[in-house]
């Protein structure tokens, strides 16, 4: 059999087989109203919004937009998630502390290599400076700080809540993230000062790595550990995401790891199973995991359609683990590999769809809710530009589309639509619920909070109009033969300067987040109506 | 879903297949690709020059993979022709890139056989490229009152001959340079026997 047909009969074997698998995992299908959606609220609440990121004259705003009676929730379940909320506050609050350190850390190193882009001349009697390194810190300081600390912090925040239990091994998941985060800082100092094993998404060293293995584990373990004490019979969307991301990411990792087993053409499909996989296994789900809770949970209603976010989750497993192979295309690596990889980069459309469908007749008809909720403002946007980007990515697969945005700035900005555009601004959203129960008092400015949305949302608009142009005329021009190979430069420059204005405006917004962040850890700033538990949601008499 | 062992066990099959297919099934084609005939090992001074190439992040804006003519006039620019998995039998870590912010280096060593341009080149980018974006290296380069016995000494046009001094080019700067020199791949390619798959062509 030639491989063309190979590949085909397994694909089909292997879908039949996925839907035989998510039906199997069903109970009742057909069920319009199904237990499992409403797990995250407890008996009663059902029509309450939640909005701890607001004082509480804006969240009786939120709820009047819903016009749903308010239902008293059952005390007692409430205080099993007062007690798991306490249980997971001290870890989560470290992880998301390293992350806002981290986002800024990479806020500068990126806007610095932006700068440089059109400025060569800029800062370049510095080695730790230059392009190359100070761009690659940027990466790593992103995909290896701000983007798993953040999304590992909300994680292990989420979990205790959707399991209605409290967290195992507070203690451990520190130690961990400190051990992670130590690593981290080796790394990032080991590429300024020139160690890298000079991959990318990969550069930080294999003995680095082995902290990461440890702080990883350490920080995964509990998790894993307060599924086994669950008190709930269905496990909610978002432990599904969560769960599977987790495990995901450890094979990921020592697989790309494993030395002296990569060679030449074969290392560079495996740099792109992991660079591809490490947003599509495990950032994508852990922010999808928190759409899929604050959603919900700030306007007080449930999933739509839990069915669709069971097919969701299990293509989304299922196809995006071999897309990676696009990044390679028209590049000296085995024909049947890039097809595939083209092939189920289509496929995502059906979770991407899933996923956009569920949250769009989730929210319809409470759109209003934005006007009062910041979580639900970054949130929603978050979760549109997931689906943005996950189209454009399908169709930037395509051969036709390759051959123009590949080796040039479109694919830079791509991925920063699917990593900023989506993960960092839904992280932002959870960041703005669950800090005030961490800490157990509100966000002493408000204000700011509107001021790092507006920032980040224009500077990002900004970001992603000039680089995909940038990236499409730089396309285009190199497609011409008769146009020499300076001319793909000099088209680029004006949108490159846009893009810096772009990152200056969210660098600026992340300084306000961060500051805002750091008042509220230190308790600075007015006291507003104290502990955001279980504040009245009617004025009490 | 109410089991958890069921959505791990589901989570890792995906991924087996996903591992299978583009780290495990690449691994078995091509483990036995031998070099394309005239690809010769690096020498000592070119792996360190690799090495220089690597620590700077050259890779991030400059590919080494030209494409196939069907698809982009790569050819056309001089990148040479479509490579093979055979030529990058001594690439550890391989460096095939993602941008080509700046040009294709399958071949610079062919392109740009001078390795005076090289240096020059790398020590001030838009002496040779006007309107380039590629970063100036100073720090590869050191700027002394007079060269000594020995020293490198970068050709310059002359407006950009520091005042009362020469250029002189350090061990990692003629390293990577060397590299660069040894980046010459216009040997005709075997014929792709394991990597041309019928499909989808």
């Amino acid at each position: 059999m030639d491989i063309p047909s190979l590949l085909l009969s397994s694909f089909i074997i292997a879908v039949t087989g996925l839907f035989f698998f998510i039906w199997s995992l069903r109970k009742g299908l057909l069920d319009p109203d199904p237990a499992a959606a409403k797990v995250i609220f407890s008996r009663g609440e059902i029509g309450r919004v939640e909005e701890p990121a607001v004082p509480g004259g804006t969240e009786r705003d939120l709820q009047r937009t819903m016009a749903v009676l308010v239902g008293e929730p059952d005390a007692k379940e409430l205080q099993t998630r007062i007690a798991a909320d306490a249980s997971s506050a001290r870890p989560a609050f470290v992880l998301l502390g390293f992350a806002v350190f981290w986002l800024l850390v990479a806020s500068l190193a990126g806007l610095t290599s932006s700068i440089k882009l059109h400025e060569p001349d800029w800062l370049t009697q510095y080695a730790w400076l230059s392009f190359g390194r100070i761009r690659t810190i940027h990466l790593n300081a992103v995909a290896y700080g701000w983007a798993p600390m953040a999304a590992l912090g909300i994680a292990l925040w989420m979990l205790p809540r959707l399991l209605k239990t409290t967290l195992e091994g507070a203690r451990v998941a520190i130690g961990g993230a400190i051990l992670w985060n130590i690593g981290l800082a080796i790394g990032i100092g080991g590429i300024a000062a020139g160690i890298t094993d000079g991959m990318e998404w990969l550069e930080i060293p294999g003995q680095v790595g082995v902290l990461f293995a440890l702080g990883g584990a350490m920080i995964g373990l509990p998790l894993v550990f307060t599924l086994r004490r669950r008190k709930v019979e269905h496990l909610y969307v978002s432990v599904w995401y969560m769960g599977a991301a987790l495990f995901w990411f450890p094979v990921l990792y020592i697989v790309a790891k494993l030395p002296n087993l990569h060679f030449g053409v074969e290392q560079a499909t495996m740099n792109w199973w992991f660079g591809h996989n490490v947003l599509g296994l495990f950032y994508t789900p852990l922010s999808l995991a928190a759409v899929y809770y604050f959603l919900p949970k700030v306007i007080g209603r449930p999933i739509q359609s839990y069915n669709l976010s069971l097919i969701g989750f299990w293509c989304l497993a299922f196809f995006y683990g071999q897309v990676g192979g696009h990044h390679l295309v028209g590049g000296p690596v085995p024909e049947w590999l890039i097809t595939l990889s083209i092939v189920q980069s289509i496929m995502m459309i059906v979770p991407v769809v899933a996923f956009s469908l569920n949250q769009h007749l989730t929210m319809r008809g409470h759109f209003a809710a934005l006007r009062h909720s910041p979580t639900l403002r970054f949130v929603v946007l978050g979760g549109m530009m997931y689906t943005l980007s996950s189209i454009q990515g399908s169709f930037e697969a395509l051969r036709s589309v390759n051959t123009v945005t590949h080796f040039t700035h479109f694919t830079v900005a791509h991925a920063h639509l699917g990593l900023y555009g989506f993960v960092t601004l839904v992280m932002f959203g959870a960041i703005y619920f669950a800090m005030p129960r961490i800490v157990s008092r509100e966000w002493p400015f408000p204000t700011l909070i509107g001021v790092h949305f507006w920032l980040v949302t224009i500077g990002f608009a900004i970001y992603f109009v000039s680089l995909t142009t940038a990236g499409v005329l730089q396309g285009m021009s190199m497609l011409d033969a008769g146009k020499p190979f300076m001319e793909s430069v000099r088209v680029t420059v004006p949108w490159l300067e846009g893009r810096s204005v772009g990152g200056a405006l969210m660098t600026l917004g992340h300084l306000a987040f961060a500051a805002h962040f750091l008042l509220m850890a230190l308790g600075r700033g007015p006291r507003r109506s104290g502990a955001a538990y279980l504040r009245p949601l009617v004025p009490t008499a | 879903m109410e089991n958890e062992v069921k959505l791990i066990s589901g989570a890792m099959v995906t991924l087996a297949i996903a591992t299978a297919s583009l780290v495990v099934l690449p691994y078995l084609q091509l483990r036995h690709e031998p070099p394309t005939p005239g690809l010769k090992p690096y020498t000592d001074a070119q792996l360190r020059g690799r090495q220089v190439y690597i620590r700077e992040g050259c890779v991030y804006c400059h590919s080494q993979q030209p494409r196939d003519p069907s698809q982009a006039p790569d050819d056309k620019r001089g990148w040479g022709r479509p490579s093979v998995a055979g030529d990058y039998y001594y690439d550890s870590p391989h460096l095939l890139g993602t941008m080509r912010t700046g040009p294709d280096l399958f071949n610079i060593g062919a392109r740009q056989p001078s390795a005076d341009w090289q240096f020059g080149h790398l020590y001030q980018p838009r002496a040779y490229t006007p309107g380039s974006i590629m970063p100036a290296y100073p720090y590869l380069f050191e700027i002394r009152k007079q060269a000594e016995t020995g020293d490198k000494v970068v050709a310059l046009p002359p407006q950009f001959v520091p005042v009362g001094g020469v250029v002189v080019a350090t061990q990692a700067a003629q390293d990577l340079v060397s590299y660069l020199l040894a980046l010459d791949r216009t040997f005709p390619a075997l014929a792709p026997v394991a990597v041309a798959g019928p499909a989808s062509n």
